[in-house]
C-alpha cells in the first residue's frame, strides 16, 4: 500500500514570491527575509518525506469557476495541468506552471470519493490558480512532481459545514492508505486563518482577528478537531473576517493527517494576515532530529 | 437585483485585459455594450446560446459604470471580484502617487461605516 509520508497545512499568500525574491532588496518589506527564512525551512518539512506524489488541496478564486456552474467538490484528472491565470500574473506576478499529473491516483481518489458518499465532480480540463501554485512555490518551487488537485468550495455561499471538511480530510486519508502502490505519497493543502478581502478590516497592520488566528493555530498544532468543531461556524468564521472561510480547507488538512498533534508548527505575523504552517508526518517523523 | 449578472461582469471583465482597459477608459460605454452583448451569452461567452432574462438594476448599472465599489460591497457582489478588478484599475496609480497599499487602505476606510456590523451578504 502506499505510504502517506506527511502532510502539509499552509496559509497560501499570492505574494510570496513577489515580496521576497521580485521586489529588489532595497524595496522589500522588512519582514521580508524571515518569511524567506520560515518559508524554506517548512520546505524541508516536506523534502525530508521524499514523496512521490502530491496530493494537493485548494480552492479556484472565481479564476475557471463561477457562479453558472459552481463545483462545491472536485478532483482533477488529467495527465497535465497548466496554471497561473492571467489575472493571477497581473496581480501578483506569479509564474506560468505545467505541472504533471497522477490520472491513476486521481481515478483511485475519485472512485474511493464516490464510495465514501463524496458526489465529487471530476474535470478533465483544470487549470490550477494560486491556491495551489502557492504551495508549490513555497513547499516544492522545483514543480517536479505529479499532483492530484482537489478543490472545496470555501467561497461562493452556501458552503459545506466545518465538519464535512474534516469528515472529507478522514476519507482523503482512507482513500490514501488504501491505494496499492508503493509510492510515498504526500499531502499538501492551503488555507487562511481569519482573512479580509473587500471589506473594512483589509490591509491592516495584522489579520483582521488575531484572537481567532491565535486560537486557530492551537487547535491545528495539537490536532484538537473537538474544538474546532466547538468554535468554528460559518458565522463565527465571517465574524473573524469575510473571506476566513478558507479556515476549513486547513480543517481538511488536519482531517488527513488525523487528531494528532502537528511535527512543526511555525507562524508569521505579516500585516493583512498571519502566515502559518504546519507539517504531520502519519507514519514516523523522518527528520534525524525529529524536533518540533 | 441581480447580483448574480453583476459578478458575472466582474467576472468576465477581469479576466480580459481589452475588456478590463475599455472598463477604465470609458465605463459607461463599457458596461452598456457588455449588457447587451457577451453578458447574454449562456456561461464565459457561449457563441451561439443566450441567456434572455438578465439584466442589471438601474442602481447597479450606476455602481457599476461608476466604479462604485462601496455601493457594490453593500448591494453583496462578491467581494473577491469587486476588490481585485478594482486594485486592477486603481493600484498602481495610487502607488505610484501616495504608496504602497494606499487604494486597498482608502478602499477599507470608504467600508469603516460596516466596522462591528453584519456584512451584507454575498450569498445568491
Amino acid at each position: 500500500m502506499a505510504e502517506l509520508s506527511a502532510v502539509l497545512a499552509t496559509t497560501h499568500h499570492p505574494f510570496f514570491l513577489k515580496a521576497t525574491e521580485l521586489t529588489p532588496p532595497e524595496e522589500r518589506i522588512p519582514q521580508a527575509a524571515e518569511w524567506k527564512r520560515k518559508v524554506e525551512a517548512y520546505r524541508e518539512t516536506l523534502t525530508a518525506a521524499q514523496p512521490d506524489i502530491l496530493v494537493m488541496v485548494g480552492a479556484d478564486h472565481f479564476h475557471q469557476f463561477f457562479h453558472d456552474n459552481y463545483p462545491t467538490f472536485l478532483i482533477g484528472k488529467q495527465p497535465t495541468y497548466d496554471a497561473t491565470f492571467y489575472n493571477e500574473e497581473r496581480e501578483f506576478s506569479i509564474p506560468k506552471y505545467v505541472l504533471d499529473g497522477h490520472e491513476e491516483l486521481s481515478g483511485f481518489m475519485l472512485q474511493g470519493l464516490l464510495d465514501r458518499g463524496f458526489d465529487f465532480s471530476v474535470s478533465h480540463e483544470l487549470k490550477i490558480d494560486h491556491s495551489i501554485i502557492c504551495p508549490i512555490i513555497t513547499t516544492r518551487p522545483d514543480a517536479d512532481l505529479p499532483i492530484v488537485p482537489i478543490y472545496t468550495n470555501i467561497f461562493a455561499p452556501p458552503l459545506p459545514s466545518p465538519k464535512r471538511f474534516w469528515d472529507l480530510g478522514r476519507a482523503i486519508r482512507s482513500i490514501i492508505d488504501e491505494y496499492p502502490s508503493d509510492k510515498k505519497i504526500a499531502a499538501v493543502g492551503s488555507g487562511h486563518l481569519s482573512l479580509e478581502l473587500g471589506g473594512p478590516r483589509q490591509f491592516g497592520e495584522t489579520g483582521p482577528d488575531p484572537v481567532f488566528d491565535r486560537n486557530a493555530i492551537e487547535w491545528l498544532a495539537n490536532g484538537d478537531i473537538d474544538a474546532i468543531l466547538a468554535n468554528v461556524t460559518h458565522e463565527s468564521m465571517s465574524g473573524a473576517g469575510n473571506a476566513t472561510h478558507g479556515f476549513m480547507d486547513l480543517i481538511l488538512m488536519m482531517g488527513i493527517a488525523g487528531p494528532e498533534k502537528a511535527a512543526y508548527v511555525d507562524n508569521l505575523d505579516l500585516f493583512h494576515t498571519m502566515e502559518a504552517y504546519f507539517t504531520w508526518y502519519p507514519n514516523g517523523d523522518p527528520r534525524k532530529d525529529g524536533a518540533r | 437585483m441581480s447580483k448574480y449578472f453583476v459578478n458575472k461582469f466582474l467576472f468576465q471583465i477581469d479576466r480580459d485585459p481589452e475588456l478590463l482597459a475599455a472598463y477604465k477608459d470609458d465605463p459607461g460605454a463599457l458596461v452598456e455594450h457588455w449588457e447587451a452583448s457577451l453578458g447574454r451569452q449562456l456561461g464565459n461567452g457561449d457563441p451561439v446560446e443566450r441567456t434572455t432574462w438578465l439584466s442589471f438594476e438601474p442602481e447597479e448599472r450606476r455602481a457599476l459604470v461608476e466604479h462604485d465599489y462601496v455601493a457594490l460591497f453593500e448591494m453583496g457582489a462578491h467581494f473577491f471580484l469587486c476588490l481585485t478588478i478594482f486594485i486592477a484599475i486603481y493600484d498602481e496609480d495610487y502607488a505610484a502617487s501616495q504608496g504602497p497599499l494606499s487604494f486597498q487602505r482608502e478602499y477599507a476606510t470608504k467600508l469603516s461605516h460596516w466596522l462591528g456590523n453584519d456584512y451584507p451578504t454575498v450569498a445568491l
